[in-house]
């Protein structure tokens, strides 16, 4: 494509690319996102097309479309069948030559192929009337099942590049701004700060040369929808930080991505170059006079990276450790110079709010939390995935009814959202609204959009160990309280676990919690002992069964629970012995085995093993 | 002359230069405020959260590290509020369970009425301040020693936990580290610090060992000058 020079033409750029395409072709979108790249979507992509060529389909009518991650990935991979929509999950190699020739060639629907409602039974073929998506409101990172993130063209033709046109069509910076804090875009990455001001900061900070970054960092274990963004659209994130230099003033701006995301590394390397050569990004923008830049860094992947002044350190090429200092990095961030930071979902919110206003914006989502909010599921839920909602929907509403609820009908005890500096909510709030203000109102935060379920199985002492011990390995250090704080804090919390805490180690843990808050130098240490002050708000009643009656009510905890075979259920099949890595369970065929106390380590093989339930854990 | 700025310390009106940290403003006002990672040759690091006080500015108040936050006109500040020693508190029973012996510790924790660490003591030792390494790197200019590990596995080490190639042997780590942790010894013409070996250089005239030699050879590379011009001690030159 050959350089475009003006607004004009992008927009005529666009009608020719539209207009080459029919829509009524049918298109075989699959998934190539990591998710389902993990689950062998590769190969069903070389199927495919080896199958096209040996039935003889005819490619002018039926084209391969390899998108970015649609956030259902607990039924990956995914294939989509367009224009009727079809969805199916799950899809193996076996089953592209019948896809092709029922499907494709003759609009059959392949029944086994479609999702099934586990309650009902009922076959649903179209992805948007799943329950999974039928709840979600999927602004942001609906498009991914769209385009091919490799193609400039696809992302043109959906709408691409319309808002930058119409911002350097006669928007003043300004009013690019003040349409970003009309609209109230709060940052995504965690403090949910508003982006306009940030911008508008930027601006007016004295200073040259001024710098905007993507914090494409990460680093919430479990967390993966900034991946899925900048993987599967990673044109709408640079058009976004394009629209947003225009507005702060800024020449260079930086992406720094996890070296763990190879394929967010090149998707967004290859966009970079397109969009250059298309005259979108680098000198002269769309004929504009103005110019902008963005160069990619690959950070290490400490997740203390992802904040802020050890992500300029990072950059910098220092050591990545936040530097305590009370100046905005809207006036001194990178290399001292006036830096504006935003999250990539952040970034990715920018074109919608230009192309559709941020009067429409703020109908959707509560009064102080406008938009949508990506949330990574997971844990035990039944529907794991990415997923988009409005800022106001209930827990409940994303858990049950988007989720699918608990697996195997078991109780629902708690929901861990903000990362592993997040809070434990427990039941009583299910129909609380997700928004920033409310989370952060009973002891959680938004974070970057974890939220993992847990249910009766989960033991929340350890839990907050879990946590605390991430938090702990993740600390860079540099200050006491978090460094030897938290640390001295998993101590306790291990003690617990294993039976021998007390009552005043309770005290101790209140009581340190928030000195740590108070005193650690970054937000790492600073929200550090969330996980466990929530769960001891909440409960309290689970500590306490560790400490004064010894137990771990959820049976988790190694030192606190024995395993026993059930006589009633025992068949005596020996499975329990052979699978047994210590030979702690042991028996004669045909009668009760037995599990000898002393060598039983509680890997839980036995379990697994075990076809009659028969070993009981108490 | 820098602009002066008006601030209060628990209540006393005090004036002092903008720029200036409520650390150096408090000094200079005798008023106390512990501190342990603070250096006045040095940049500030605020690393050891000892010198935490409460501020409150603009109708806002939070806590904040003396030793970095620079005072401004108006600015309220609370030394001893109760949720700031509670962070003092907790820090120096952190540090007590590195080491529970030295005087400087000791002397902290009595001011805080802070008897023992309710932590289990694991004496460490270093308290990881960071003093050695910012005075080799801001002072020395050599930088031969940093932080390695992370998190509670964080220490003090040399490139590769070897001999640590650029030490010069000056001794500066040694001279501020606030809990002596860092030994020095002089033998025979060799100086040792830690388990490393530095000879030192005799003076041609009246043969005292004055110097480390790798310390005459840094001076002689960043002066320009010869080796043989400092070989002799300052007495005899
Ligand atoms: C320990 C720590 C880790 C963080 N990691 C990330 C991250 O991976 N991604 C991110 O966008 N923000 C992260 N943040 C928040 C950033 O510091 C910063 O607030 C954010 O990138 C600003 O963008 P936003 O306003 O668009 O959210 C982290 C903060 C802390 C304290
Ligand atoms: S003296 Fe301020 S943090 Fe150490």
């Amino acid at each position: 494509m050959k350089r475009i020079k003006s607004p004009q033409e992008l927009e005529k750029l666009r009608k020719e690319i539209q207009a080459e395409r029919d829509p009524n072709k049918s298109c075989i979108a699959i998934c190539a996102g990591t998710g389902c790249l993990a689950l062998g979507s590769d190969k069903i992509i070389a199927a495919f097309k080896k199958e096209i060529k040996k039935q003889g389909v005819d490619t002018a009518v039926t084209t391969i479309r390899e998108t970015g991650c649609p956030g259902f990935c607990e039924q990956g991979p995914i294939v989509v069948i367009y224009p009727e929509e079809i969805c199916y999950l799950r899809v193996t190699v076996k089953d592209v030559p019948e896809i092709l020739s029922k499907t494709v060639v003759n609009k059959e629907v392949i029944e086994r192929l479609v999702y099934k409602d586990p309650a009902s039974g009922e076959r649903i073929v179209k992805d948007s009337e799943i329950p999974f998506y039928r709840k979600q409101k999927r602004y942001v990172i609906g498009n991914n099942i769209n385009i091919d993130p490799k193609s400039l063209e696809d992302y043109i033709a959906t709408g691409g590049y319309a808002a930058l046109a119409k911002v350097l069509n006669g928007m003043s910076p300004e009013s690019v701004i003040e349409e970003i804090i009309k609209a109230n875009l709060r940052g995504r990455g965690g403090g949910g700060f508003p982006a306009g001001w940030k911008w508008e900061a930027t601006r007016k900070a004295k200073g040259e040369p001024k710098y905007l970054i993507c914090n494409a960092d990460e680093g919430d274990p479990g967390a993966f929808m900034d991946r899925a963004l900048l993987e599967g659209s990673p044109h709408s994130v640079l058009e976004g930080m394009i629209i947003g230099a225009y507005a702060i003033g800024c020449g260079q701006g930086y992406i720094y991505v996890r070296n763990e995301y190879p394929l967010a590394v090149e998707n967004a390397t290859l966009a970079l170059e397109k969009a250059r050569s298309l005259g979108l990004l680098g000198d002269d923008i769309l004929g504009s006079g103005f110019n902008f830049d963005i160069k990619i860094n690959r950070g290490g992947g400490a997740f203390v990276c992802g904040e802020s002044s050890a992500l300029f350190a990072s950059i910098e090429g220092r050591t990545g450790e936040p530097r305590a200092k009370y100046v905005h990095a809207t006036d001194r961030g990178l290399y001292d110079k006036p830096t504006d930071l935003n999250n990539v979902e952040t970034w990715a919110n920018v074109p919608l709010i230009i192309n559709k206003g941020a009067d429409w914006y703020r109908t959707i989502g509560t009064e102080n939390s406008k938009g949508t909010k990506i949330f990574a599921l997971v844990g035990k839920i039944n529907n794991t995935g990415l997923v988009e909602v409005p800022m106001g929907i209930t827990l409940r509403e994303i858990i049950y009814d988007i989720g699918g609820g608990i697996p195997h009908g078991r109780k629902f005890k708690a929901v861990q959202t903000g990362g592993p500096s997040g809070g434990c909510i427990p039941e009583q709030f299910l129909d609380m609204t997700v928004d920033f203000d409310e989370l952060a109102k009973i002891g959680s935060m938004m974070g970057s959009g974890g939220m993992i379920v847990m249910d009766d199985h989960n033991c929340m002492v350890d839990v907050a160990r879990y946590f605390l011990k991430f938090l702990e390995e993740e600390s860079c250090g540099k200050c006491t309280p978090c460094r030897e704080g938290v640390y001295q804090m998993r101590m306790i919390l291990d003690k617990i676990t294993e039976g021998k805490g007390t009552m005043e180690d309770l005290d101790t843990i209140e009581w340190m919690g928030q000195a740590i808050i108070d005193g650690s130098l970054c937000a790492l240490g600073g929200t550090a002992p969330n996980p466990v002050l929530s769960t001891l708000k909440y409960f309290r009643h689970e500590y306490e069964a560790h400490i004064k009656d010894k137990k771990c009510p959820a049976g988790v905890c190694k030192a606190l629970i024995t395993y026993t075979i059930d006589p009633e259920k025992c068949t005596g099949c020996d499975v329990c012995a052979r699978v047994c890595p210590t030979d702690a369970a042991t028996g004669k065929k045909k009668e009760v085995y037995t599990i000898d106390q002393e060598k039983c380590i509680k890997c839980g093989a036995c379990i697994e093993g075990c076809n009659f339930d028969a070993v009981i854990v108490s | 002359m820098a602009e002066m700025v008006t601030l209060t310390i628990d209540g006393r009106t005090i004036s002092a230069p903008a720029g200036t940290t409520i650390l150096e403003a408090a000094k200079d006002a005798n008023i106390y405020i512990p501190n342990l990672c603070n250096n006045e040759e040095l940049t500030p690091y605020g690393s050891c959260r000892l010198c935490m006080v409460e501020i409150t500015h603009k109708g806002r108040t939070r806590i904040v590290a003396a030793c970095i936050y620079e005072v401004v006109d108006g600015l309220e500040v609370n030394v001893n509020t109760e949720r700031v020693l509670n962070v003092r508190k907790l820090v120096i029973e952190l540090l007590l369970a590195r080491n529970n012996e030295h005087p400087a510790l000791r002397k902290i924790a009595d001011e805080l009425g802070v008897k023992e660490t309710r932590f289990p003591v694991e004496k460490k030792g270093c308290i990881l301040c960071g003093q050695c390494v910012r005075t080799c790197r801001e002072v020395v200019g050599v930088s031969a020693i940093g932080f390695s590990g992370r998190g509670i596995t964080r220490r003090i080490a040399a490139p590769f936990m070897d001999f640590p190639p650029d030490c010069i042997a000056c001794g500066s780590c040694v001279y501020v580290c606030p809990v002596n942790f860092i030994p020095m010894r002089e033998e025979n013409g060799v100086r040792t610090i830690i388990r490393f070996d530095f000879p030192m250089q005799q003076c041609k005239k009246c043969g005292k060992y004055f110097a480390p030699k790798k310390q005459l050879e840094y001076f002689s590379k960043t002066t320009g000058l010869p080796l043989d011009h400092f070989e002799n001690c300052i007495d005899c030159r």
